[in-house]
């Protein structure tokens, strides 16, 4: 799975914070979204994905490695 | 030296948004049944409303009421959530229901941007307060804010009973913001005062409470020109300074913002501090658990916030349609229970249980979609700092007379008299 975040779109509500700990984070400058983990681990796909569903601003995008 | 003309001295000059708008008649007295006639500021609402929604959530999970011109009550956590994410049919126009609607020409900004602000300009308002409240920025008023909690319980010295609410919980917020917007630190108590009376003054008749709104505003506009004049690194300077939409914000742009934050902060601060405080006094197998594993302060934190979450929000429908089986109509009120929400057995196990150690807690204290806290980081730091510094302090307490606690009615709620027995 490889994660695609867009800065512009990000309104900084943290959710996916709250709900993917360790792949987000909020930035220390701006609040604005932080991708620590580009392409997480397996385990952490399901949280991922809520995540991308719960962005209010829709801007976490989800591209599946066909495998 | 260029004068800086964007700002009047006084709260009159400033442009007029009260004027236009649709008043409803006013409806009080007791409710005669909670699924067609609730009113969330009756007293049977403010001394306990959890019994009601649970009710509600079973039999008619989206209540109704003539009261207010026509409001929605959804108890659901799953409908609280769509209305929240959904700018497309609900507008934060305004969010505090009442017998007012202001005029639909004020969307898409609002009175007070962010929070009564909807898309597309909403996100700019709101990305314009996000670097004030980051998480270092934060880490930054600690200290202060730990320090104040102990010059507080400093001055109870020699009494027994003290005002949880009045003596402690609400100082803090009050305190913190004061700093973050660079206030003397001898306004304290002026500054104080002005906050409470508008906070306290929302039932009074609407001249008195515009009156306490102007006095708080004069004094937001003395210190914007005390800020002009001398610069500093803070809040107020950074608004002053700050562009939106590649302009820098006019007085009412920014008294508005400034008036935001402290609405927004203090009164939801204190309930959360406040209503910890209220179940600690009453539970002593959590109060005890606490002293002795103060690590867990973080985790129990999050499950008052869920428990007792103290906003709940509102939105306006912005035209006629059939939601989830029942008729909205245009410009009728939602309230957005987020309290109700935190409390719905489908997602939350022991949902009506105050448990402690609760691991996963995707509560929705501080709302939901883009509104959702500004604030956030700010507001846990204070909570629990708050709580620490008093069970460090005060390890052991009880309510001094259960029947003498108060709590706020409205959209905010929290103790508001809370007589604690500490010696
Ligand atoms: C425990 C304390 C707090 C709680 C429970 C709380 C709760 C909330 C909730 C539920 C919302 C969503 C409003 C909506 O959906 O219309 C909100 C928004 C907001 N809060 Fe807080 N809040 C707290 C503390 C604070 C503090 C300390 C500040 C800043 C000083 C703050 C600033 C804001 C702002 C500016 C917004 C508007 C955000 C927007 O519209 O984008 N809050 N808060
Ligand atoms: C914390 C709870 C709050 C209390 C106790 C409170 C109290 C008040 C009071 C006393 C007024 C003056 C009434 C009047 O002018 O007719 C008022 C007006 C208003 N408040 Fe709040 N407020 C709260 C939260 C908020 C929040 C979070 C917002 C977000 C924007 C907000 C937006 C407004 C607006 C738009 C008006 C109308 C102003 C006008 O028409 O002049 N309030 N509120």
């Amino acid at each position: 799975m490889k994660i695609i975040v867009d800065r512009d779109k990000c309104v900084g509500s943290g959710q996916c914070v709250m709900t993917a700990e360790g792949v987000f984070d909020q930035s220390e400058e701006d609040g604005i979204v932080e991708l620590l983990d580009p392409e997480p681990p397996a385990e952490a796909a399901a949280d991922v994905r809520l995540a991308a569903s719960l962005c209010p601003a829709m801007a976490i995008r989800i591209e599946d490695a066909a495998q | 030296m260029a004068v800086d003309d964007r700002f009047p001295r006084r709260v009159g000059d400033l442009p007029d948004t009260r004027s236009g708008g649709t008043r409803s008649e006013i409806v009080t007295g007791p409710v005669a049944d909670w699924a067609t006639d609730f009113s969330h500021v009756e007293p049977e609402w403010a001394a306990d409303p959890y019994p009601i929604q649970d009710d509600l959530r079973r039999r008619c999970p989206i209540a109704h009421t003539e009261r207010f011109g026509g409001a929605w009550l959804p108890t659901r956590y799953e409908d609280v959530a769509a209305i929240a994410y959904d700018t497309e049919r609900f507008t934060s126009r305004t969010v505090i229901v009442g017998n007012f609607r202001p005029p639909r020409d004020l969307e898409p900004v609002g009175v007070s941007p962010p929070i009564s602000s909807d898309p597309p300009f909403h996100h700019e308002a709101r990305r314009l307060l996000l670097p004030a409240f980051t998480k270092s920025a934060v880490r930054r008023l600690e200290p202060g804010t730990r320090a104040f909690c102990h010059e507080l319980v400093d001055g109870f010295k020699g009494r027994d009973v003290v005002d949880a609410a009045q003596d402690y919980a609400q100082h803090i917020p009050t305190r913190v913001i004061a700093d973050m917007l660079g206030f003397p630190p001898e306004d304290g108590p002026r500054f104080r005062e002005f906050v409470e009376n508008v906070l306290e003054g929302i039932n009074l008749p609407t001249d008195e409470r515009i009156e306490r709104v102007d006095r708080l505003f004069d004094y937001l506009l003395q210190q914007i020109h005390d800020h002009i004049d001398h610069p500093r690194d803070d809040l107020t300077t950074y608004l002053i300074n700050a562009e939106l939409g590649g302009r820098r914000l006019d007085a009412s742009e920014v008294s508005g913002m400034m008036a935001l934050l402290l609405i927004a902060g203090v009164d939801t601060t204190w309930s959360a501090i406040g209503a910890s405080l209220w179940h600690l006094a009453r539970t002593p197998a959590d109060r005890k658990r606490l002293v002795a594993e103060p690590g867990l302060l973080p985790t129990a934190m999050e499950e008052f916030l869920r428990a007792y979450a103290p906003v709940t929000m509102a939105r306006l429908v912005k035209q006629d349609m059939h939601w989830r089986g029942v008729d909205m109509k245009a410009d009728d009120w939602v309230l957005l229970s987020f309290p109700a929400a935190n409390r719905d057995p489908a997602q939350f196990e022991r949902a009506d249980e105050v448990v402690i150690d609760r691991r996963v807690n995707r509560h929705a204290a501080f709302g939901l979609g883009v509104h959702r806290c500004v604030g956030s980081h700010l507001a846990r730091m204070e909570l629990r700092v708050a709580l620490e510094v008093w069970l460090e302090r005060i390890p052991e307490f009880t309510l001094a007379d259960p029947s003498a606690v108060t709590w706020a009615a409205g959209q905010v709620r929290g103790p508001r008299t809370l007589p604690v027995r500490i010696g």
